[in-house]
């Protein structure tokens, strides 16, 4: 669908032909090139603070604040990176949120997956009142649940361990959930129906049908709960107060104005690049079929 | 829809459908329990607290409705409510127009078409503390590059954060950075438009303006709906970002509801003043949230079917 629906091929009877010849094709050829300059000015802008990071991070502590400034740094000083990555006890940062991020993946994906299909194959009185509750609370604000949720982890002294963060996740996620009861909901039910009249339980067709059924949505959800997760600040903020216990998100905004770095705007912006790397990794890794199945999956009904 | 037990012998029938609702329920389960532990429970516990005198130390003291009173003469809870809306109002629907844009521009067949959406798409997958970072040293007023570049066309740049007057809308252009988001969902919708109607279109004549005014913006609306609501959800809770470029400052001027509430509670440990302010939040989310809802059948169009092209 997305190949035909891409460019939109234009005219058919026999007078807009003649039409197009006359002018169709030069005009629609004009738009053409007006927008491609747009999206090409458009990525520029977009791409400037990208490039005041790098260019930042690679520059000599002394280049930094020059004027007029040094654009781009020559030779490229890499061994910034590793400098900003020593301040700080990087790798202790990443651990955790490796921990975190796998956990809250795991957890998300057993959950969503197990719920929504219940929500999309089974029925049950009340199931579709339920389902309608979980979407509405894709609207509460957090910052309603936030107070009593901290007390309530405080009182069960969870306060300063990961548990907080990665235990919710196994409880469902409405936006997730929505998702993935769309995908289900479009798969053709004859290939349970099978599996039903040989005896399979619910569980089982779940487990052996459904999910190598939904791989790509799945992935989806994973690749979006890593970005929620990885670059969750709020929530490492409150809950963790250990430094050795924090998450990079949190541990790159201790560098903004810390002692150990003060105004070195050089590794600060190093630390930020190395900090953006995991997303940017992921995103590379998954775009073409993450945008994708945002485009197909995410938004019918 | 078909039924999926007509096939199934008549005589287990009931106990098929028992044994499919409570397999239902156990699967329903970590979704039902998700919402009650962490949205109707904590929501409900919420506005207790707002209604105590809490800080974590001692027990919650009741005090009725001190804590909106107090609200209401609270300065600076006025002055945040202000800055959030005016944040979010100006905000969403700059986000929302060029997102849109973005997205009409990039549905075509053009060189490197994928290439400008992953470009467009970047920026929001940087982490908000990122983000914060980045953009403080691009409003840096000596050194950053927004400056420096003004300066190179001979404008004296302001202080941006470190100024009143230019602090918010610093914000809200940093908002903007990121509103590949919102463009790559209108791009779902529109390549969920049936090609077909704009070919009638064009038999009958239309032109590109008539086109995007009839066909587009119509059978775009309920995605429009979607990023509103969740735009205006998202962008008066907006935190990450404020919290490392301003904090609040230079005097409150960028000072967010979600930062005040977030001062109360984990600075001041005032939990029932913060529950408060976060049911104040909860209310202005819901009315605004509402107000779109309600407005949506005399905008919203919800495709039914695709007859009407053959016109």
């Amino acid at each position: 669908m997305s190949e035909e629906t891409l460019g939109r091929p234009i005219v058919l009877p026999a007078e807009s032909v003649q039409r197009a010849r006359f002018r169709g094709p030069s005009r629609s050829v004009r738009i053409k090139i007006v927008s491609f300059l747009i999206l090409l000015i458009g990525a520029a802008i977009i791409m400037v603070p990208f490039f005041w990071m790098i260019t930042t991070a690679l520059k000599e502590a002394s280049d930094v604040y020059l004027y007029p400034p040094v654009w781009i740094p020559i030779p490229p000083r890499i061994s910034n990176v590793k400098e900003a990555m020593t301040l700080v006890p990087f790798w202790r940062f990443a651990l955790n949120s490796g921990i975190i991020v796998s956990l809250v993946m795991l957890g998300t994906l057993l959950s969503c997956s197990f719920s929504a299909y219940g929500f999309a194959r089974l029925r049950a009185p009340g199931r579709d009142f339920i389902f309608l509750l979980v979407l509405a609370t894709m609207m509460l604000p957090s910052a309603v649940t936030l107070v009593p949720t901290y007390i309530a982890f405080n009182k069960l002294g969870w306060i300063n361990s990961f548990k907080p963060l990665i235990v919710p996740a196994f409880f469902g996620n409405p936006f997730f959930l929505f998702m993935l009861r769309q995908f289900y909901l479009s798969i053709p039910k004859e290939l349970e129906e099978s599996a039903r009249i040989d005896g399979a339980s619910s569980y089982r067709i779940w487990w052996s049908i459904m999910l190598p059924l939904t791989k790509p949505a799945l992935a989806t959800v994973a690749v979006f709960t890593f970005f929620g997760t990885y670059n969750d600040f709020l929530g490492p903020l409150i809950y963790l107060s250990d430094q050795s216990k924090q998450t990079v998100a949190v541990a790159l905004s201790y560098f903004n104005g810390s002692p150990d770095v003060g105004p070195q705007m050089h590794l600060l912006m190093a630390m930020t690049l190395v900090a953006s790397i995991p997303s940017l990794l992921v995103f590379i890794f998954a775009q073409r079929y993450f945008v994708q199945s945002i485009v197909t999956t995410g938004l019918k009904g | 829809m078909a039924s999926r037990t007509a096939s199934a012998p008549r005589r287990s029938r009931l106990s098929n459908r028992t044994r499919e609702a409570i397999d239902c329920y156990i699967f329903i389960l970590p979704a039902i329990l998700g919402i009650v532990l962490f949205s109707l429970g904590p929501m409900i516990a919420s506005f207790w607290f707002s209604l105590t005198d809490y800080n974590m130390l001692a027990s919650p003291a009741f005090v009725g409705l001190d804590n909106y009173r107090t609200l209401i003469h609270d300065h600076l809870f006025w002055k945040s409510l202000r800055v959030t809306l005016i944040y979010s109002g100006v905000s969403v629907p700059l986000v929302l127009t060029f997102a849109l844009l973005l997205a009409l521009l990039l549905n075509q067949r053009l060189p490197g078409v994928t290439a400008f959406r992953t470009i467009y798409y970047l920026p929001t997958i940087m982490s908000g503390v990122a983000i914060g970072m980045l953009w403080r040293w691009i409003f840096n007023p000596d050194f950053g590059v927004l400056n420096l570049l003004l300066e190179k066309v001979g404008i004296h740049g302001p202080a941006w954060l470190g100024d009143e007057r230019w602090a918010l809308p610093s914000l809200i252009a940093t908002s903007l950075w990121s509103a590949g988001g919102s463009m790559i969902i209108f791009l779902a919708g529109l390549q969920d438009i049936p090609n077909d109607l704009y070919e009638a279109a064009e038999i009958d004549g239309a032109g590109t303006w008539s086109k995007f005014r009839n066909i587009t913006l119509p059978l775009l609306s309920h995605v429009t709906f979607f990023n509103l609501v969740l735009g205006i959800i998202g962008a008066l809770q907006v935190f990450t970002e404020a919290f490392v470029m301003t904090n609040g400052g230079p005097n409150n001027s960028t000072l967010l509801l979600s930062l005040y509430l977030y001062r109360n509670a984990f600075q001041f440990l005032k939990m029932g003043y913060a529950s408060a302010i976060a049911w104040a939040m909860f209310l202005i989310v819901l009315v605004l949230t509402l107000l779109v809802f309600r407005s949506a059948p005399a905008w919203v169009h919800y495709q039914e079917t695709q007859k009407g092209a053959d016109a």
